[in-house]
């Protein structure tokens, strides 16, 4: 039928379009890596997703919480007032003292001491380190096992797409929280007692990744799918360019996007997870407390009415997750096109 | 569709299968089994024949046939640390499980759904944002946090609530249950509170997800142009199509509770299942960490393929043809 | 031809549409103005993004926010429709003004028979029993030409054919008998075999009910076969309207005149197809003046600067300067 249409290149976003232009062979004088870095950023803080951000108050509030977090797990050991893991320095004459502004209270140790005289402030920035490595770890296990898992599935199709998706559905059938805890546990038990003190963290690490692993591999194997059909893509490959360079160059910045969403989220899953099993007892060991193992610890004196000892790591925890969803909800709106 | 069916209950059988095998492979890893289970002083001789007894000594592959055929009746020999029959164990806790995850589903869809269709209505309304904040704040809660703060305000500090147990119980045949008495349903009350609250909120947000995907359709849209009531859009159109997608993710719900039960029980202590596993893990109780597992998959296997069924049942595009599944 | 002294069932004045960007007002309909006669097909023709479905859209009322309608008038049978309270135009849609979608599978809520979507919406404008209603569905399947309607009546949409479901779209559209019906690229969806049967049964259908079209679509050989009258847009505005028979052999605009040169015709002997430089301009980057000009041939000193309105030239209105001296010299006779 005779269209109206005038001519035109149809889809494929701009860096792909300046990509595919390479691969036909005509010659471009790339800037270098710095003025790119540079030219990004401003474009960065020119266009929409910056914008967003800026106009949305609870949104700049969440990431000032997260930075401050960071921050304070990333420099514990500098910026805490005391070291807690030094039981030397330990005096049981300080313990049980409530917050600063209670009655008995000390302005030395902020928010209070627990049983064995350690400040609560100090835990809390120690346990938020222990909490945010772990979180950290499996997330990046996680993305990069998922996306790998994902773009595979999603370009090669064929049998190893079923196959992998169907191992992805089961393992949907089972909540997070209980697969990584029974790998956590199933995988502790098959150690033998001596490694299981010092290897525990990097099985709770592995457990919580593996209890992620799936929403990155859906999403990216689904983003994957559309980008292996674009022109760019099968104009690489009529040039024969290898399908693994096609895949890293071509298809992953494209998909990078949604992973950054997933990420965000999965990290606040992830610490809420490693809080839980560790609130549980079969998380981090107790030498490295994490929020989770503080606020455990802390509950078995919330009837004798110490309080603080719990409540304060509890609202670092939920502080620090409520911040990162926030972030993660707003990263996926000003991501999402449709709702641009 | 007979063949949908029949593939499902293919990879049923398939997952249960795996699962078996690896609870079975527990035993292997963690040493004898032998010195688990009996004192220091018993001879060798005495080990040798409790292991001839026990069939320790056929094949592996013999074994876990045996082992697979034990399990299919319910027998999943002794508790390591309690020394009684496993399936005592569980048939003693699996009513208290059970009651609280009942309880809390309920609330939840009830409390849920409403909130989630309002919001996805009158998406600028006050009460909409208020909704969607403490909806957030209720997925950054950990459940153990909010039953921590549950027991302190309504059993230390008001002291209207008892904080651990089941309380006394009514026994129906074999099963407890806590519904019968008033002292049951205080305690069983703030447990079930507590495991509903993330629940509600995932539900709440779904359902509102769900609800403003739907009115964004063309199928509405075309609606309005014909001059269709609200009435009839909301609640006739919208909310069938949003209901259909999330009444079959509740059958997921279910095992999410599940799940979430065990952090509940933990805290409250409440005598079910979870309470067993988790001390199960600490102490490397090797037959109920097992029999828990595969009890789990079999629980949510038979879930997921009662979802699908009820996907078949009612959307009536998947009674004709059989539908690939979307990306 | 519709007779002059009576009033054009729809009347579009003036109407602009605009949508608050941060980068500021976005005007996607710019001062537009058109009249459909009773039992008239009017075809809107022009490209993706010419502002077509945005112009139908607004005068049925369905704009989508931050959309809306900045200026100018829609008038159905004398009275105005443009910003009336929301129950109020719910009742003119579906009665009074009907409307057909591009893509007959979305168009239809796959959980409900195509027999419950018709019955509600007979029963939402005509005060009808239940089993008149029921009736009166069955022959508008019939009427639409789906075999057997009484059976296929209680079938899901899932279970007709893509052509199939927009003649139900059609039956749709039509079962409360309304004055006009726009139909928004009705056939692009479909597959090329079914395309002019479609066209067909609107057509004749929008006849028997006596209903105007307003046909919305990017395809000339639709136009050419179905409508009466012509109105081809352009960025937003309208380039020429005008007869279609006319428009067609005697293009006035030279944007019109690259479009009918772009249609391969069986019969007429063409060296090369007519292919129009450049593309149209998006919304934030309109040219001054004539929105044409940067990629007229014919292009000359007041084009980039004044913005020419539509004139009367022979039975046509062109917006085009070119013409305005043709019709000076004309006048100066």
């Amino acid at each position: 039928m005779p269209s109206t249409r005038a001519c035109g290149w149809s889809g494929g976003s701009r860096r792909s379009d300046a990509v595919a232009i390479r691969a036909i062979g005509t010659e471009q004088i790339r800037p270098g890596v710095g003025a790119r870095i540079v030219d990004g950023f401003r474009r960065f803080l020119d266009g929409d997703v910056f914008y967003s951000f800026r106009r949305s108050p609870v949104t700049i509030v969440a990431s000032v919480v997260t930075l401050l977090l960071f921050v304070a797990a990333l420099f514990a050991p500098w910026l805490a007032p005391y070291n807690t893991y030094d039981v030397a320095s330990l005096n049981l004459i300080d313990a049980f003292r409530p917050p600063a502004w209670a009655d008995s209270g000390d302005p030395a140790f902020l928010l209070g001491t627990d049983d064995q005289g350690r400040d609560v402030l100090s835990s809390i920035m120690f346990g938020l380190r222990i909490s945010l490595l772990v979180g950290f770890a499996s997330v990046v296990l996680a993305a990069l096992f998922g996306t790998l898992l994902g773009l595979l599935s999603g370009y090669v199709g064929g049998a190893l797409d079923s196959l992998i998706m169907r191992i992805a559905d089961v393992q949907l059938t089972f909540p997070a929280i209980l697969i990584a805890l029974l790998i956590d546990g199933i995988v502790g038990s098959m150690l033998a007692p001596a490694a299981r003190r010092d290897f525990k963290i990097y099985v709770l690490i592995f457990a919580i990744a593996a209890s992620l692993w799936v929403n990155f591999a859906r999403t990216v194997r689904g983003s994957t799918m559309v980008e292996k059909n674009k022109e760019y893509v099968q104009a690489a490959k009529v040039i024969g360019v290898h399908p693994a360079l096609i895949m890293l160059r071509h298809v992953l910045p494209n998909v990078l996007g949604p992973v950054l969403v997933i990420a965000t989220l999965s990290l606040a899953i992830a610490v809420l997870t490693e809080a839980t099993l560790s609130f549980l007892g079969v998380g981090v060991p107790v030498t490295r407390p994490s929020l989770g193992t503080l606020i455990r610890i802390g509950n078995d004196f919330l009837f004798s009415g110490e309080w603080w000892m719990t409540i304060f790591p509890g609202v670092a925890l939920v502080a620090l997750v409520l911040a990162v969803n926030l972030l993660g909800d707003w990263l996926r709106d000003a991501l999402n096109p449709k709702l641009r | 569709m007979l063949a949908f069916i029949v593939q499902r209950l293919g990879q049923a059988i398939l997952v249960m299968l795996v699962v078996a095998f690896v609870s079975f492979s527990l035993f292997q890893f963690v040493g004898d089994p032998i010195n688990n289970m009996v004192g220091q002083e018993t001879t060798v001789a005495q080990r040798e024949a409790l292991r001839e007894r026990l069939g320790l000594n056929d094949p592996v592959p013999l074994q876990f046939v045996k082992w697979v055929a034990n399990a299919a009746q319910g027998e999943f020999g002794l508790s390591y640390r309690m020394g009684k029959p496993v399936n005592e164990l569980i048939a003693q806790r699996l009513p208290a499980t059970l009651e609280l995850v009942f309880l809390s589903a309920i609330l939840a869809l009830v409390i849920g759904v409403p909130m989630g269709v309002y919001t996805g209505l009158h998406r600028h309304s006050w009460l909409s944002r208020a909704f969607l904040t403490v909806s957030l704040i209720g997925i950054s809660l950990p459940t153990f946090l909010i039953g921590i703060l549950m027991i302190l305000i309504f059993g230390v500090w008001l002291g209207w609530l008892p904080t651990f147990g089941r309380g006394g119980t009514v026994a129906l045949g074999f099963w407890q249950t806590s519904f019968l008495t008033l002292q049951g349903w205080s305690h069983i009350v703030m447990p079930a509170f507590t495991l509903a609250l993330f629940q509600l909120t995932l539900i709440m947000r779904l359902v509102r997800a769900e609800m403003l995907e739907v009115l964004r359709t063309d199928y509405i849209k075309f609606a309005r142009a014909r001059g269709l009531r609200n009435r009839a859009i909301n609640f006739g159109h919208a909310l069938k199509n949003t209901l259909v997608p999330v009444i079959t993710i509740m059958g997921l719900q279910i095992g999410a509770l599940l799940a979430f039960s065990i952090i509940t029980e933990t805290v409250f202590q409440w005598p079910g299942m979870g309470l067993l596993i988790i001390q199960a893990i600490q102490f490397v109780d090797i037959p109920i960490m097992s029999s828990y597992l595969v009890l789990v998959a079999l629980f949510f296997v038979v879930i997921n393929l009662t979802v699908d069924l009820l996907y078949y049942a009612v959307d009536p595009r998947l009674r004709v043809e059989r539908r690939v599944a979307a990306v | 031809m519709a007779g002059r002294s009576r009033r054009p069932v729809l009347e579009v004045r003036h109407l602009e549409v605009e949508f608050p960007t941060r980068r500021g007002r976005l005007v996607a309909v710019d001062d537009v103005s058109f009249h459909i006669e009773e039992g008239e097909v009017l075809g809107v023709v022009g490209e993706s993004g010419a502002g077509k479905s945005l112009t139908g859209a607004a005068i049925i009322g369905l704009l989508e926010p931050p959309g809306r309608i900045a200026k100018g008038e829609v008038l159905l049978d004398g009275e105005r429709i443009d910003h009336l309270p929301y129950d109020r135009m719910r009742r003119l849609r579906g009665n009074r003004i009907g409307m057909v979608f591009q893509d007959p599978l979305t168009s239809l809520n796959p959980l409900y028979t195509v027999g419950r979507q018709l019955v509600e919406t007979i029963l939402t404008h005509d005060d009808l029993s239940a089993g008149a209603a029921r009736q009166r569905a069955i022959d508008l399947l019939a009427e639409v030409g789906i075999p057997s309607p009484a059976q296929r009546i209680d079938q899901y949409p899932h279970q007709f054919s893509g052509g199939m479901r927009q003649r139900v779209v059609i039956a749709l559209a039509l079962c409360a008998n309304p004055r006009v019906v726009i139909a928004d690229e009705p056939t692009t969806a479909l597959d090329v075999s079914i395309q002019a049967q479609i066209i067909k049964v609107l057509k004749r259908l929008c006849e028997e009910h006596g209903a105007a079209v307003m046909l919305i679509t990017h395809d000339m050989g639709v136009i050419a076969e179905t409508a009466d009258r012509v109105a081809v847009m352009y960025a937003g505005r309208i380039a020429e309207v005008g007869p279609v028979r006319e428009v067609i052999r005697n293009a006035k605009h030279p944007y019109t005149h690259g479009l009918m040169g772009s249609i391969p015709m069986i019969g007429h002997d063409m060296e090369r197809l007519v292919q129009i430089e450049g593309t149209m301009p998006r919304l934030t980057e309109i040219p001054s003046g004539c929105p044409f000009h940067p990629r007229c041939p014919h292009a000359f000193g007041r084009c980039p600067r004044e913005r020419p309105e539509l004139m009367s030239v022979d039975r046509s209105q062109v917006a085009c300067w070119l013409h305005a001296d043709a019709r000076l010299q004309s006048n100066s006779r």
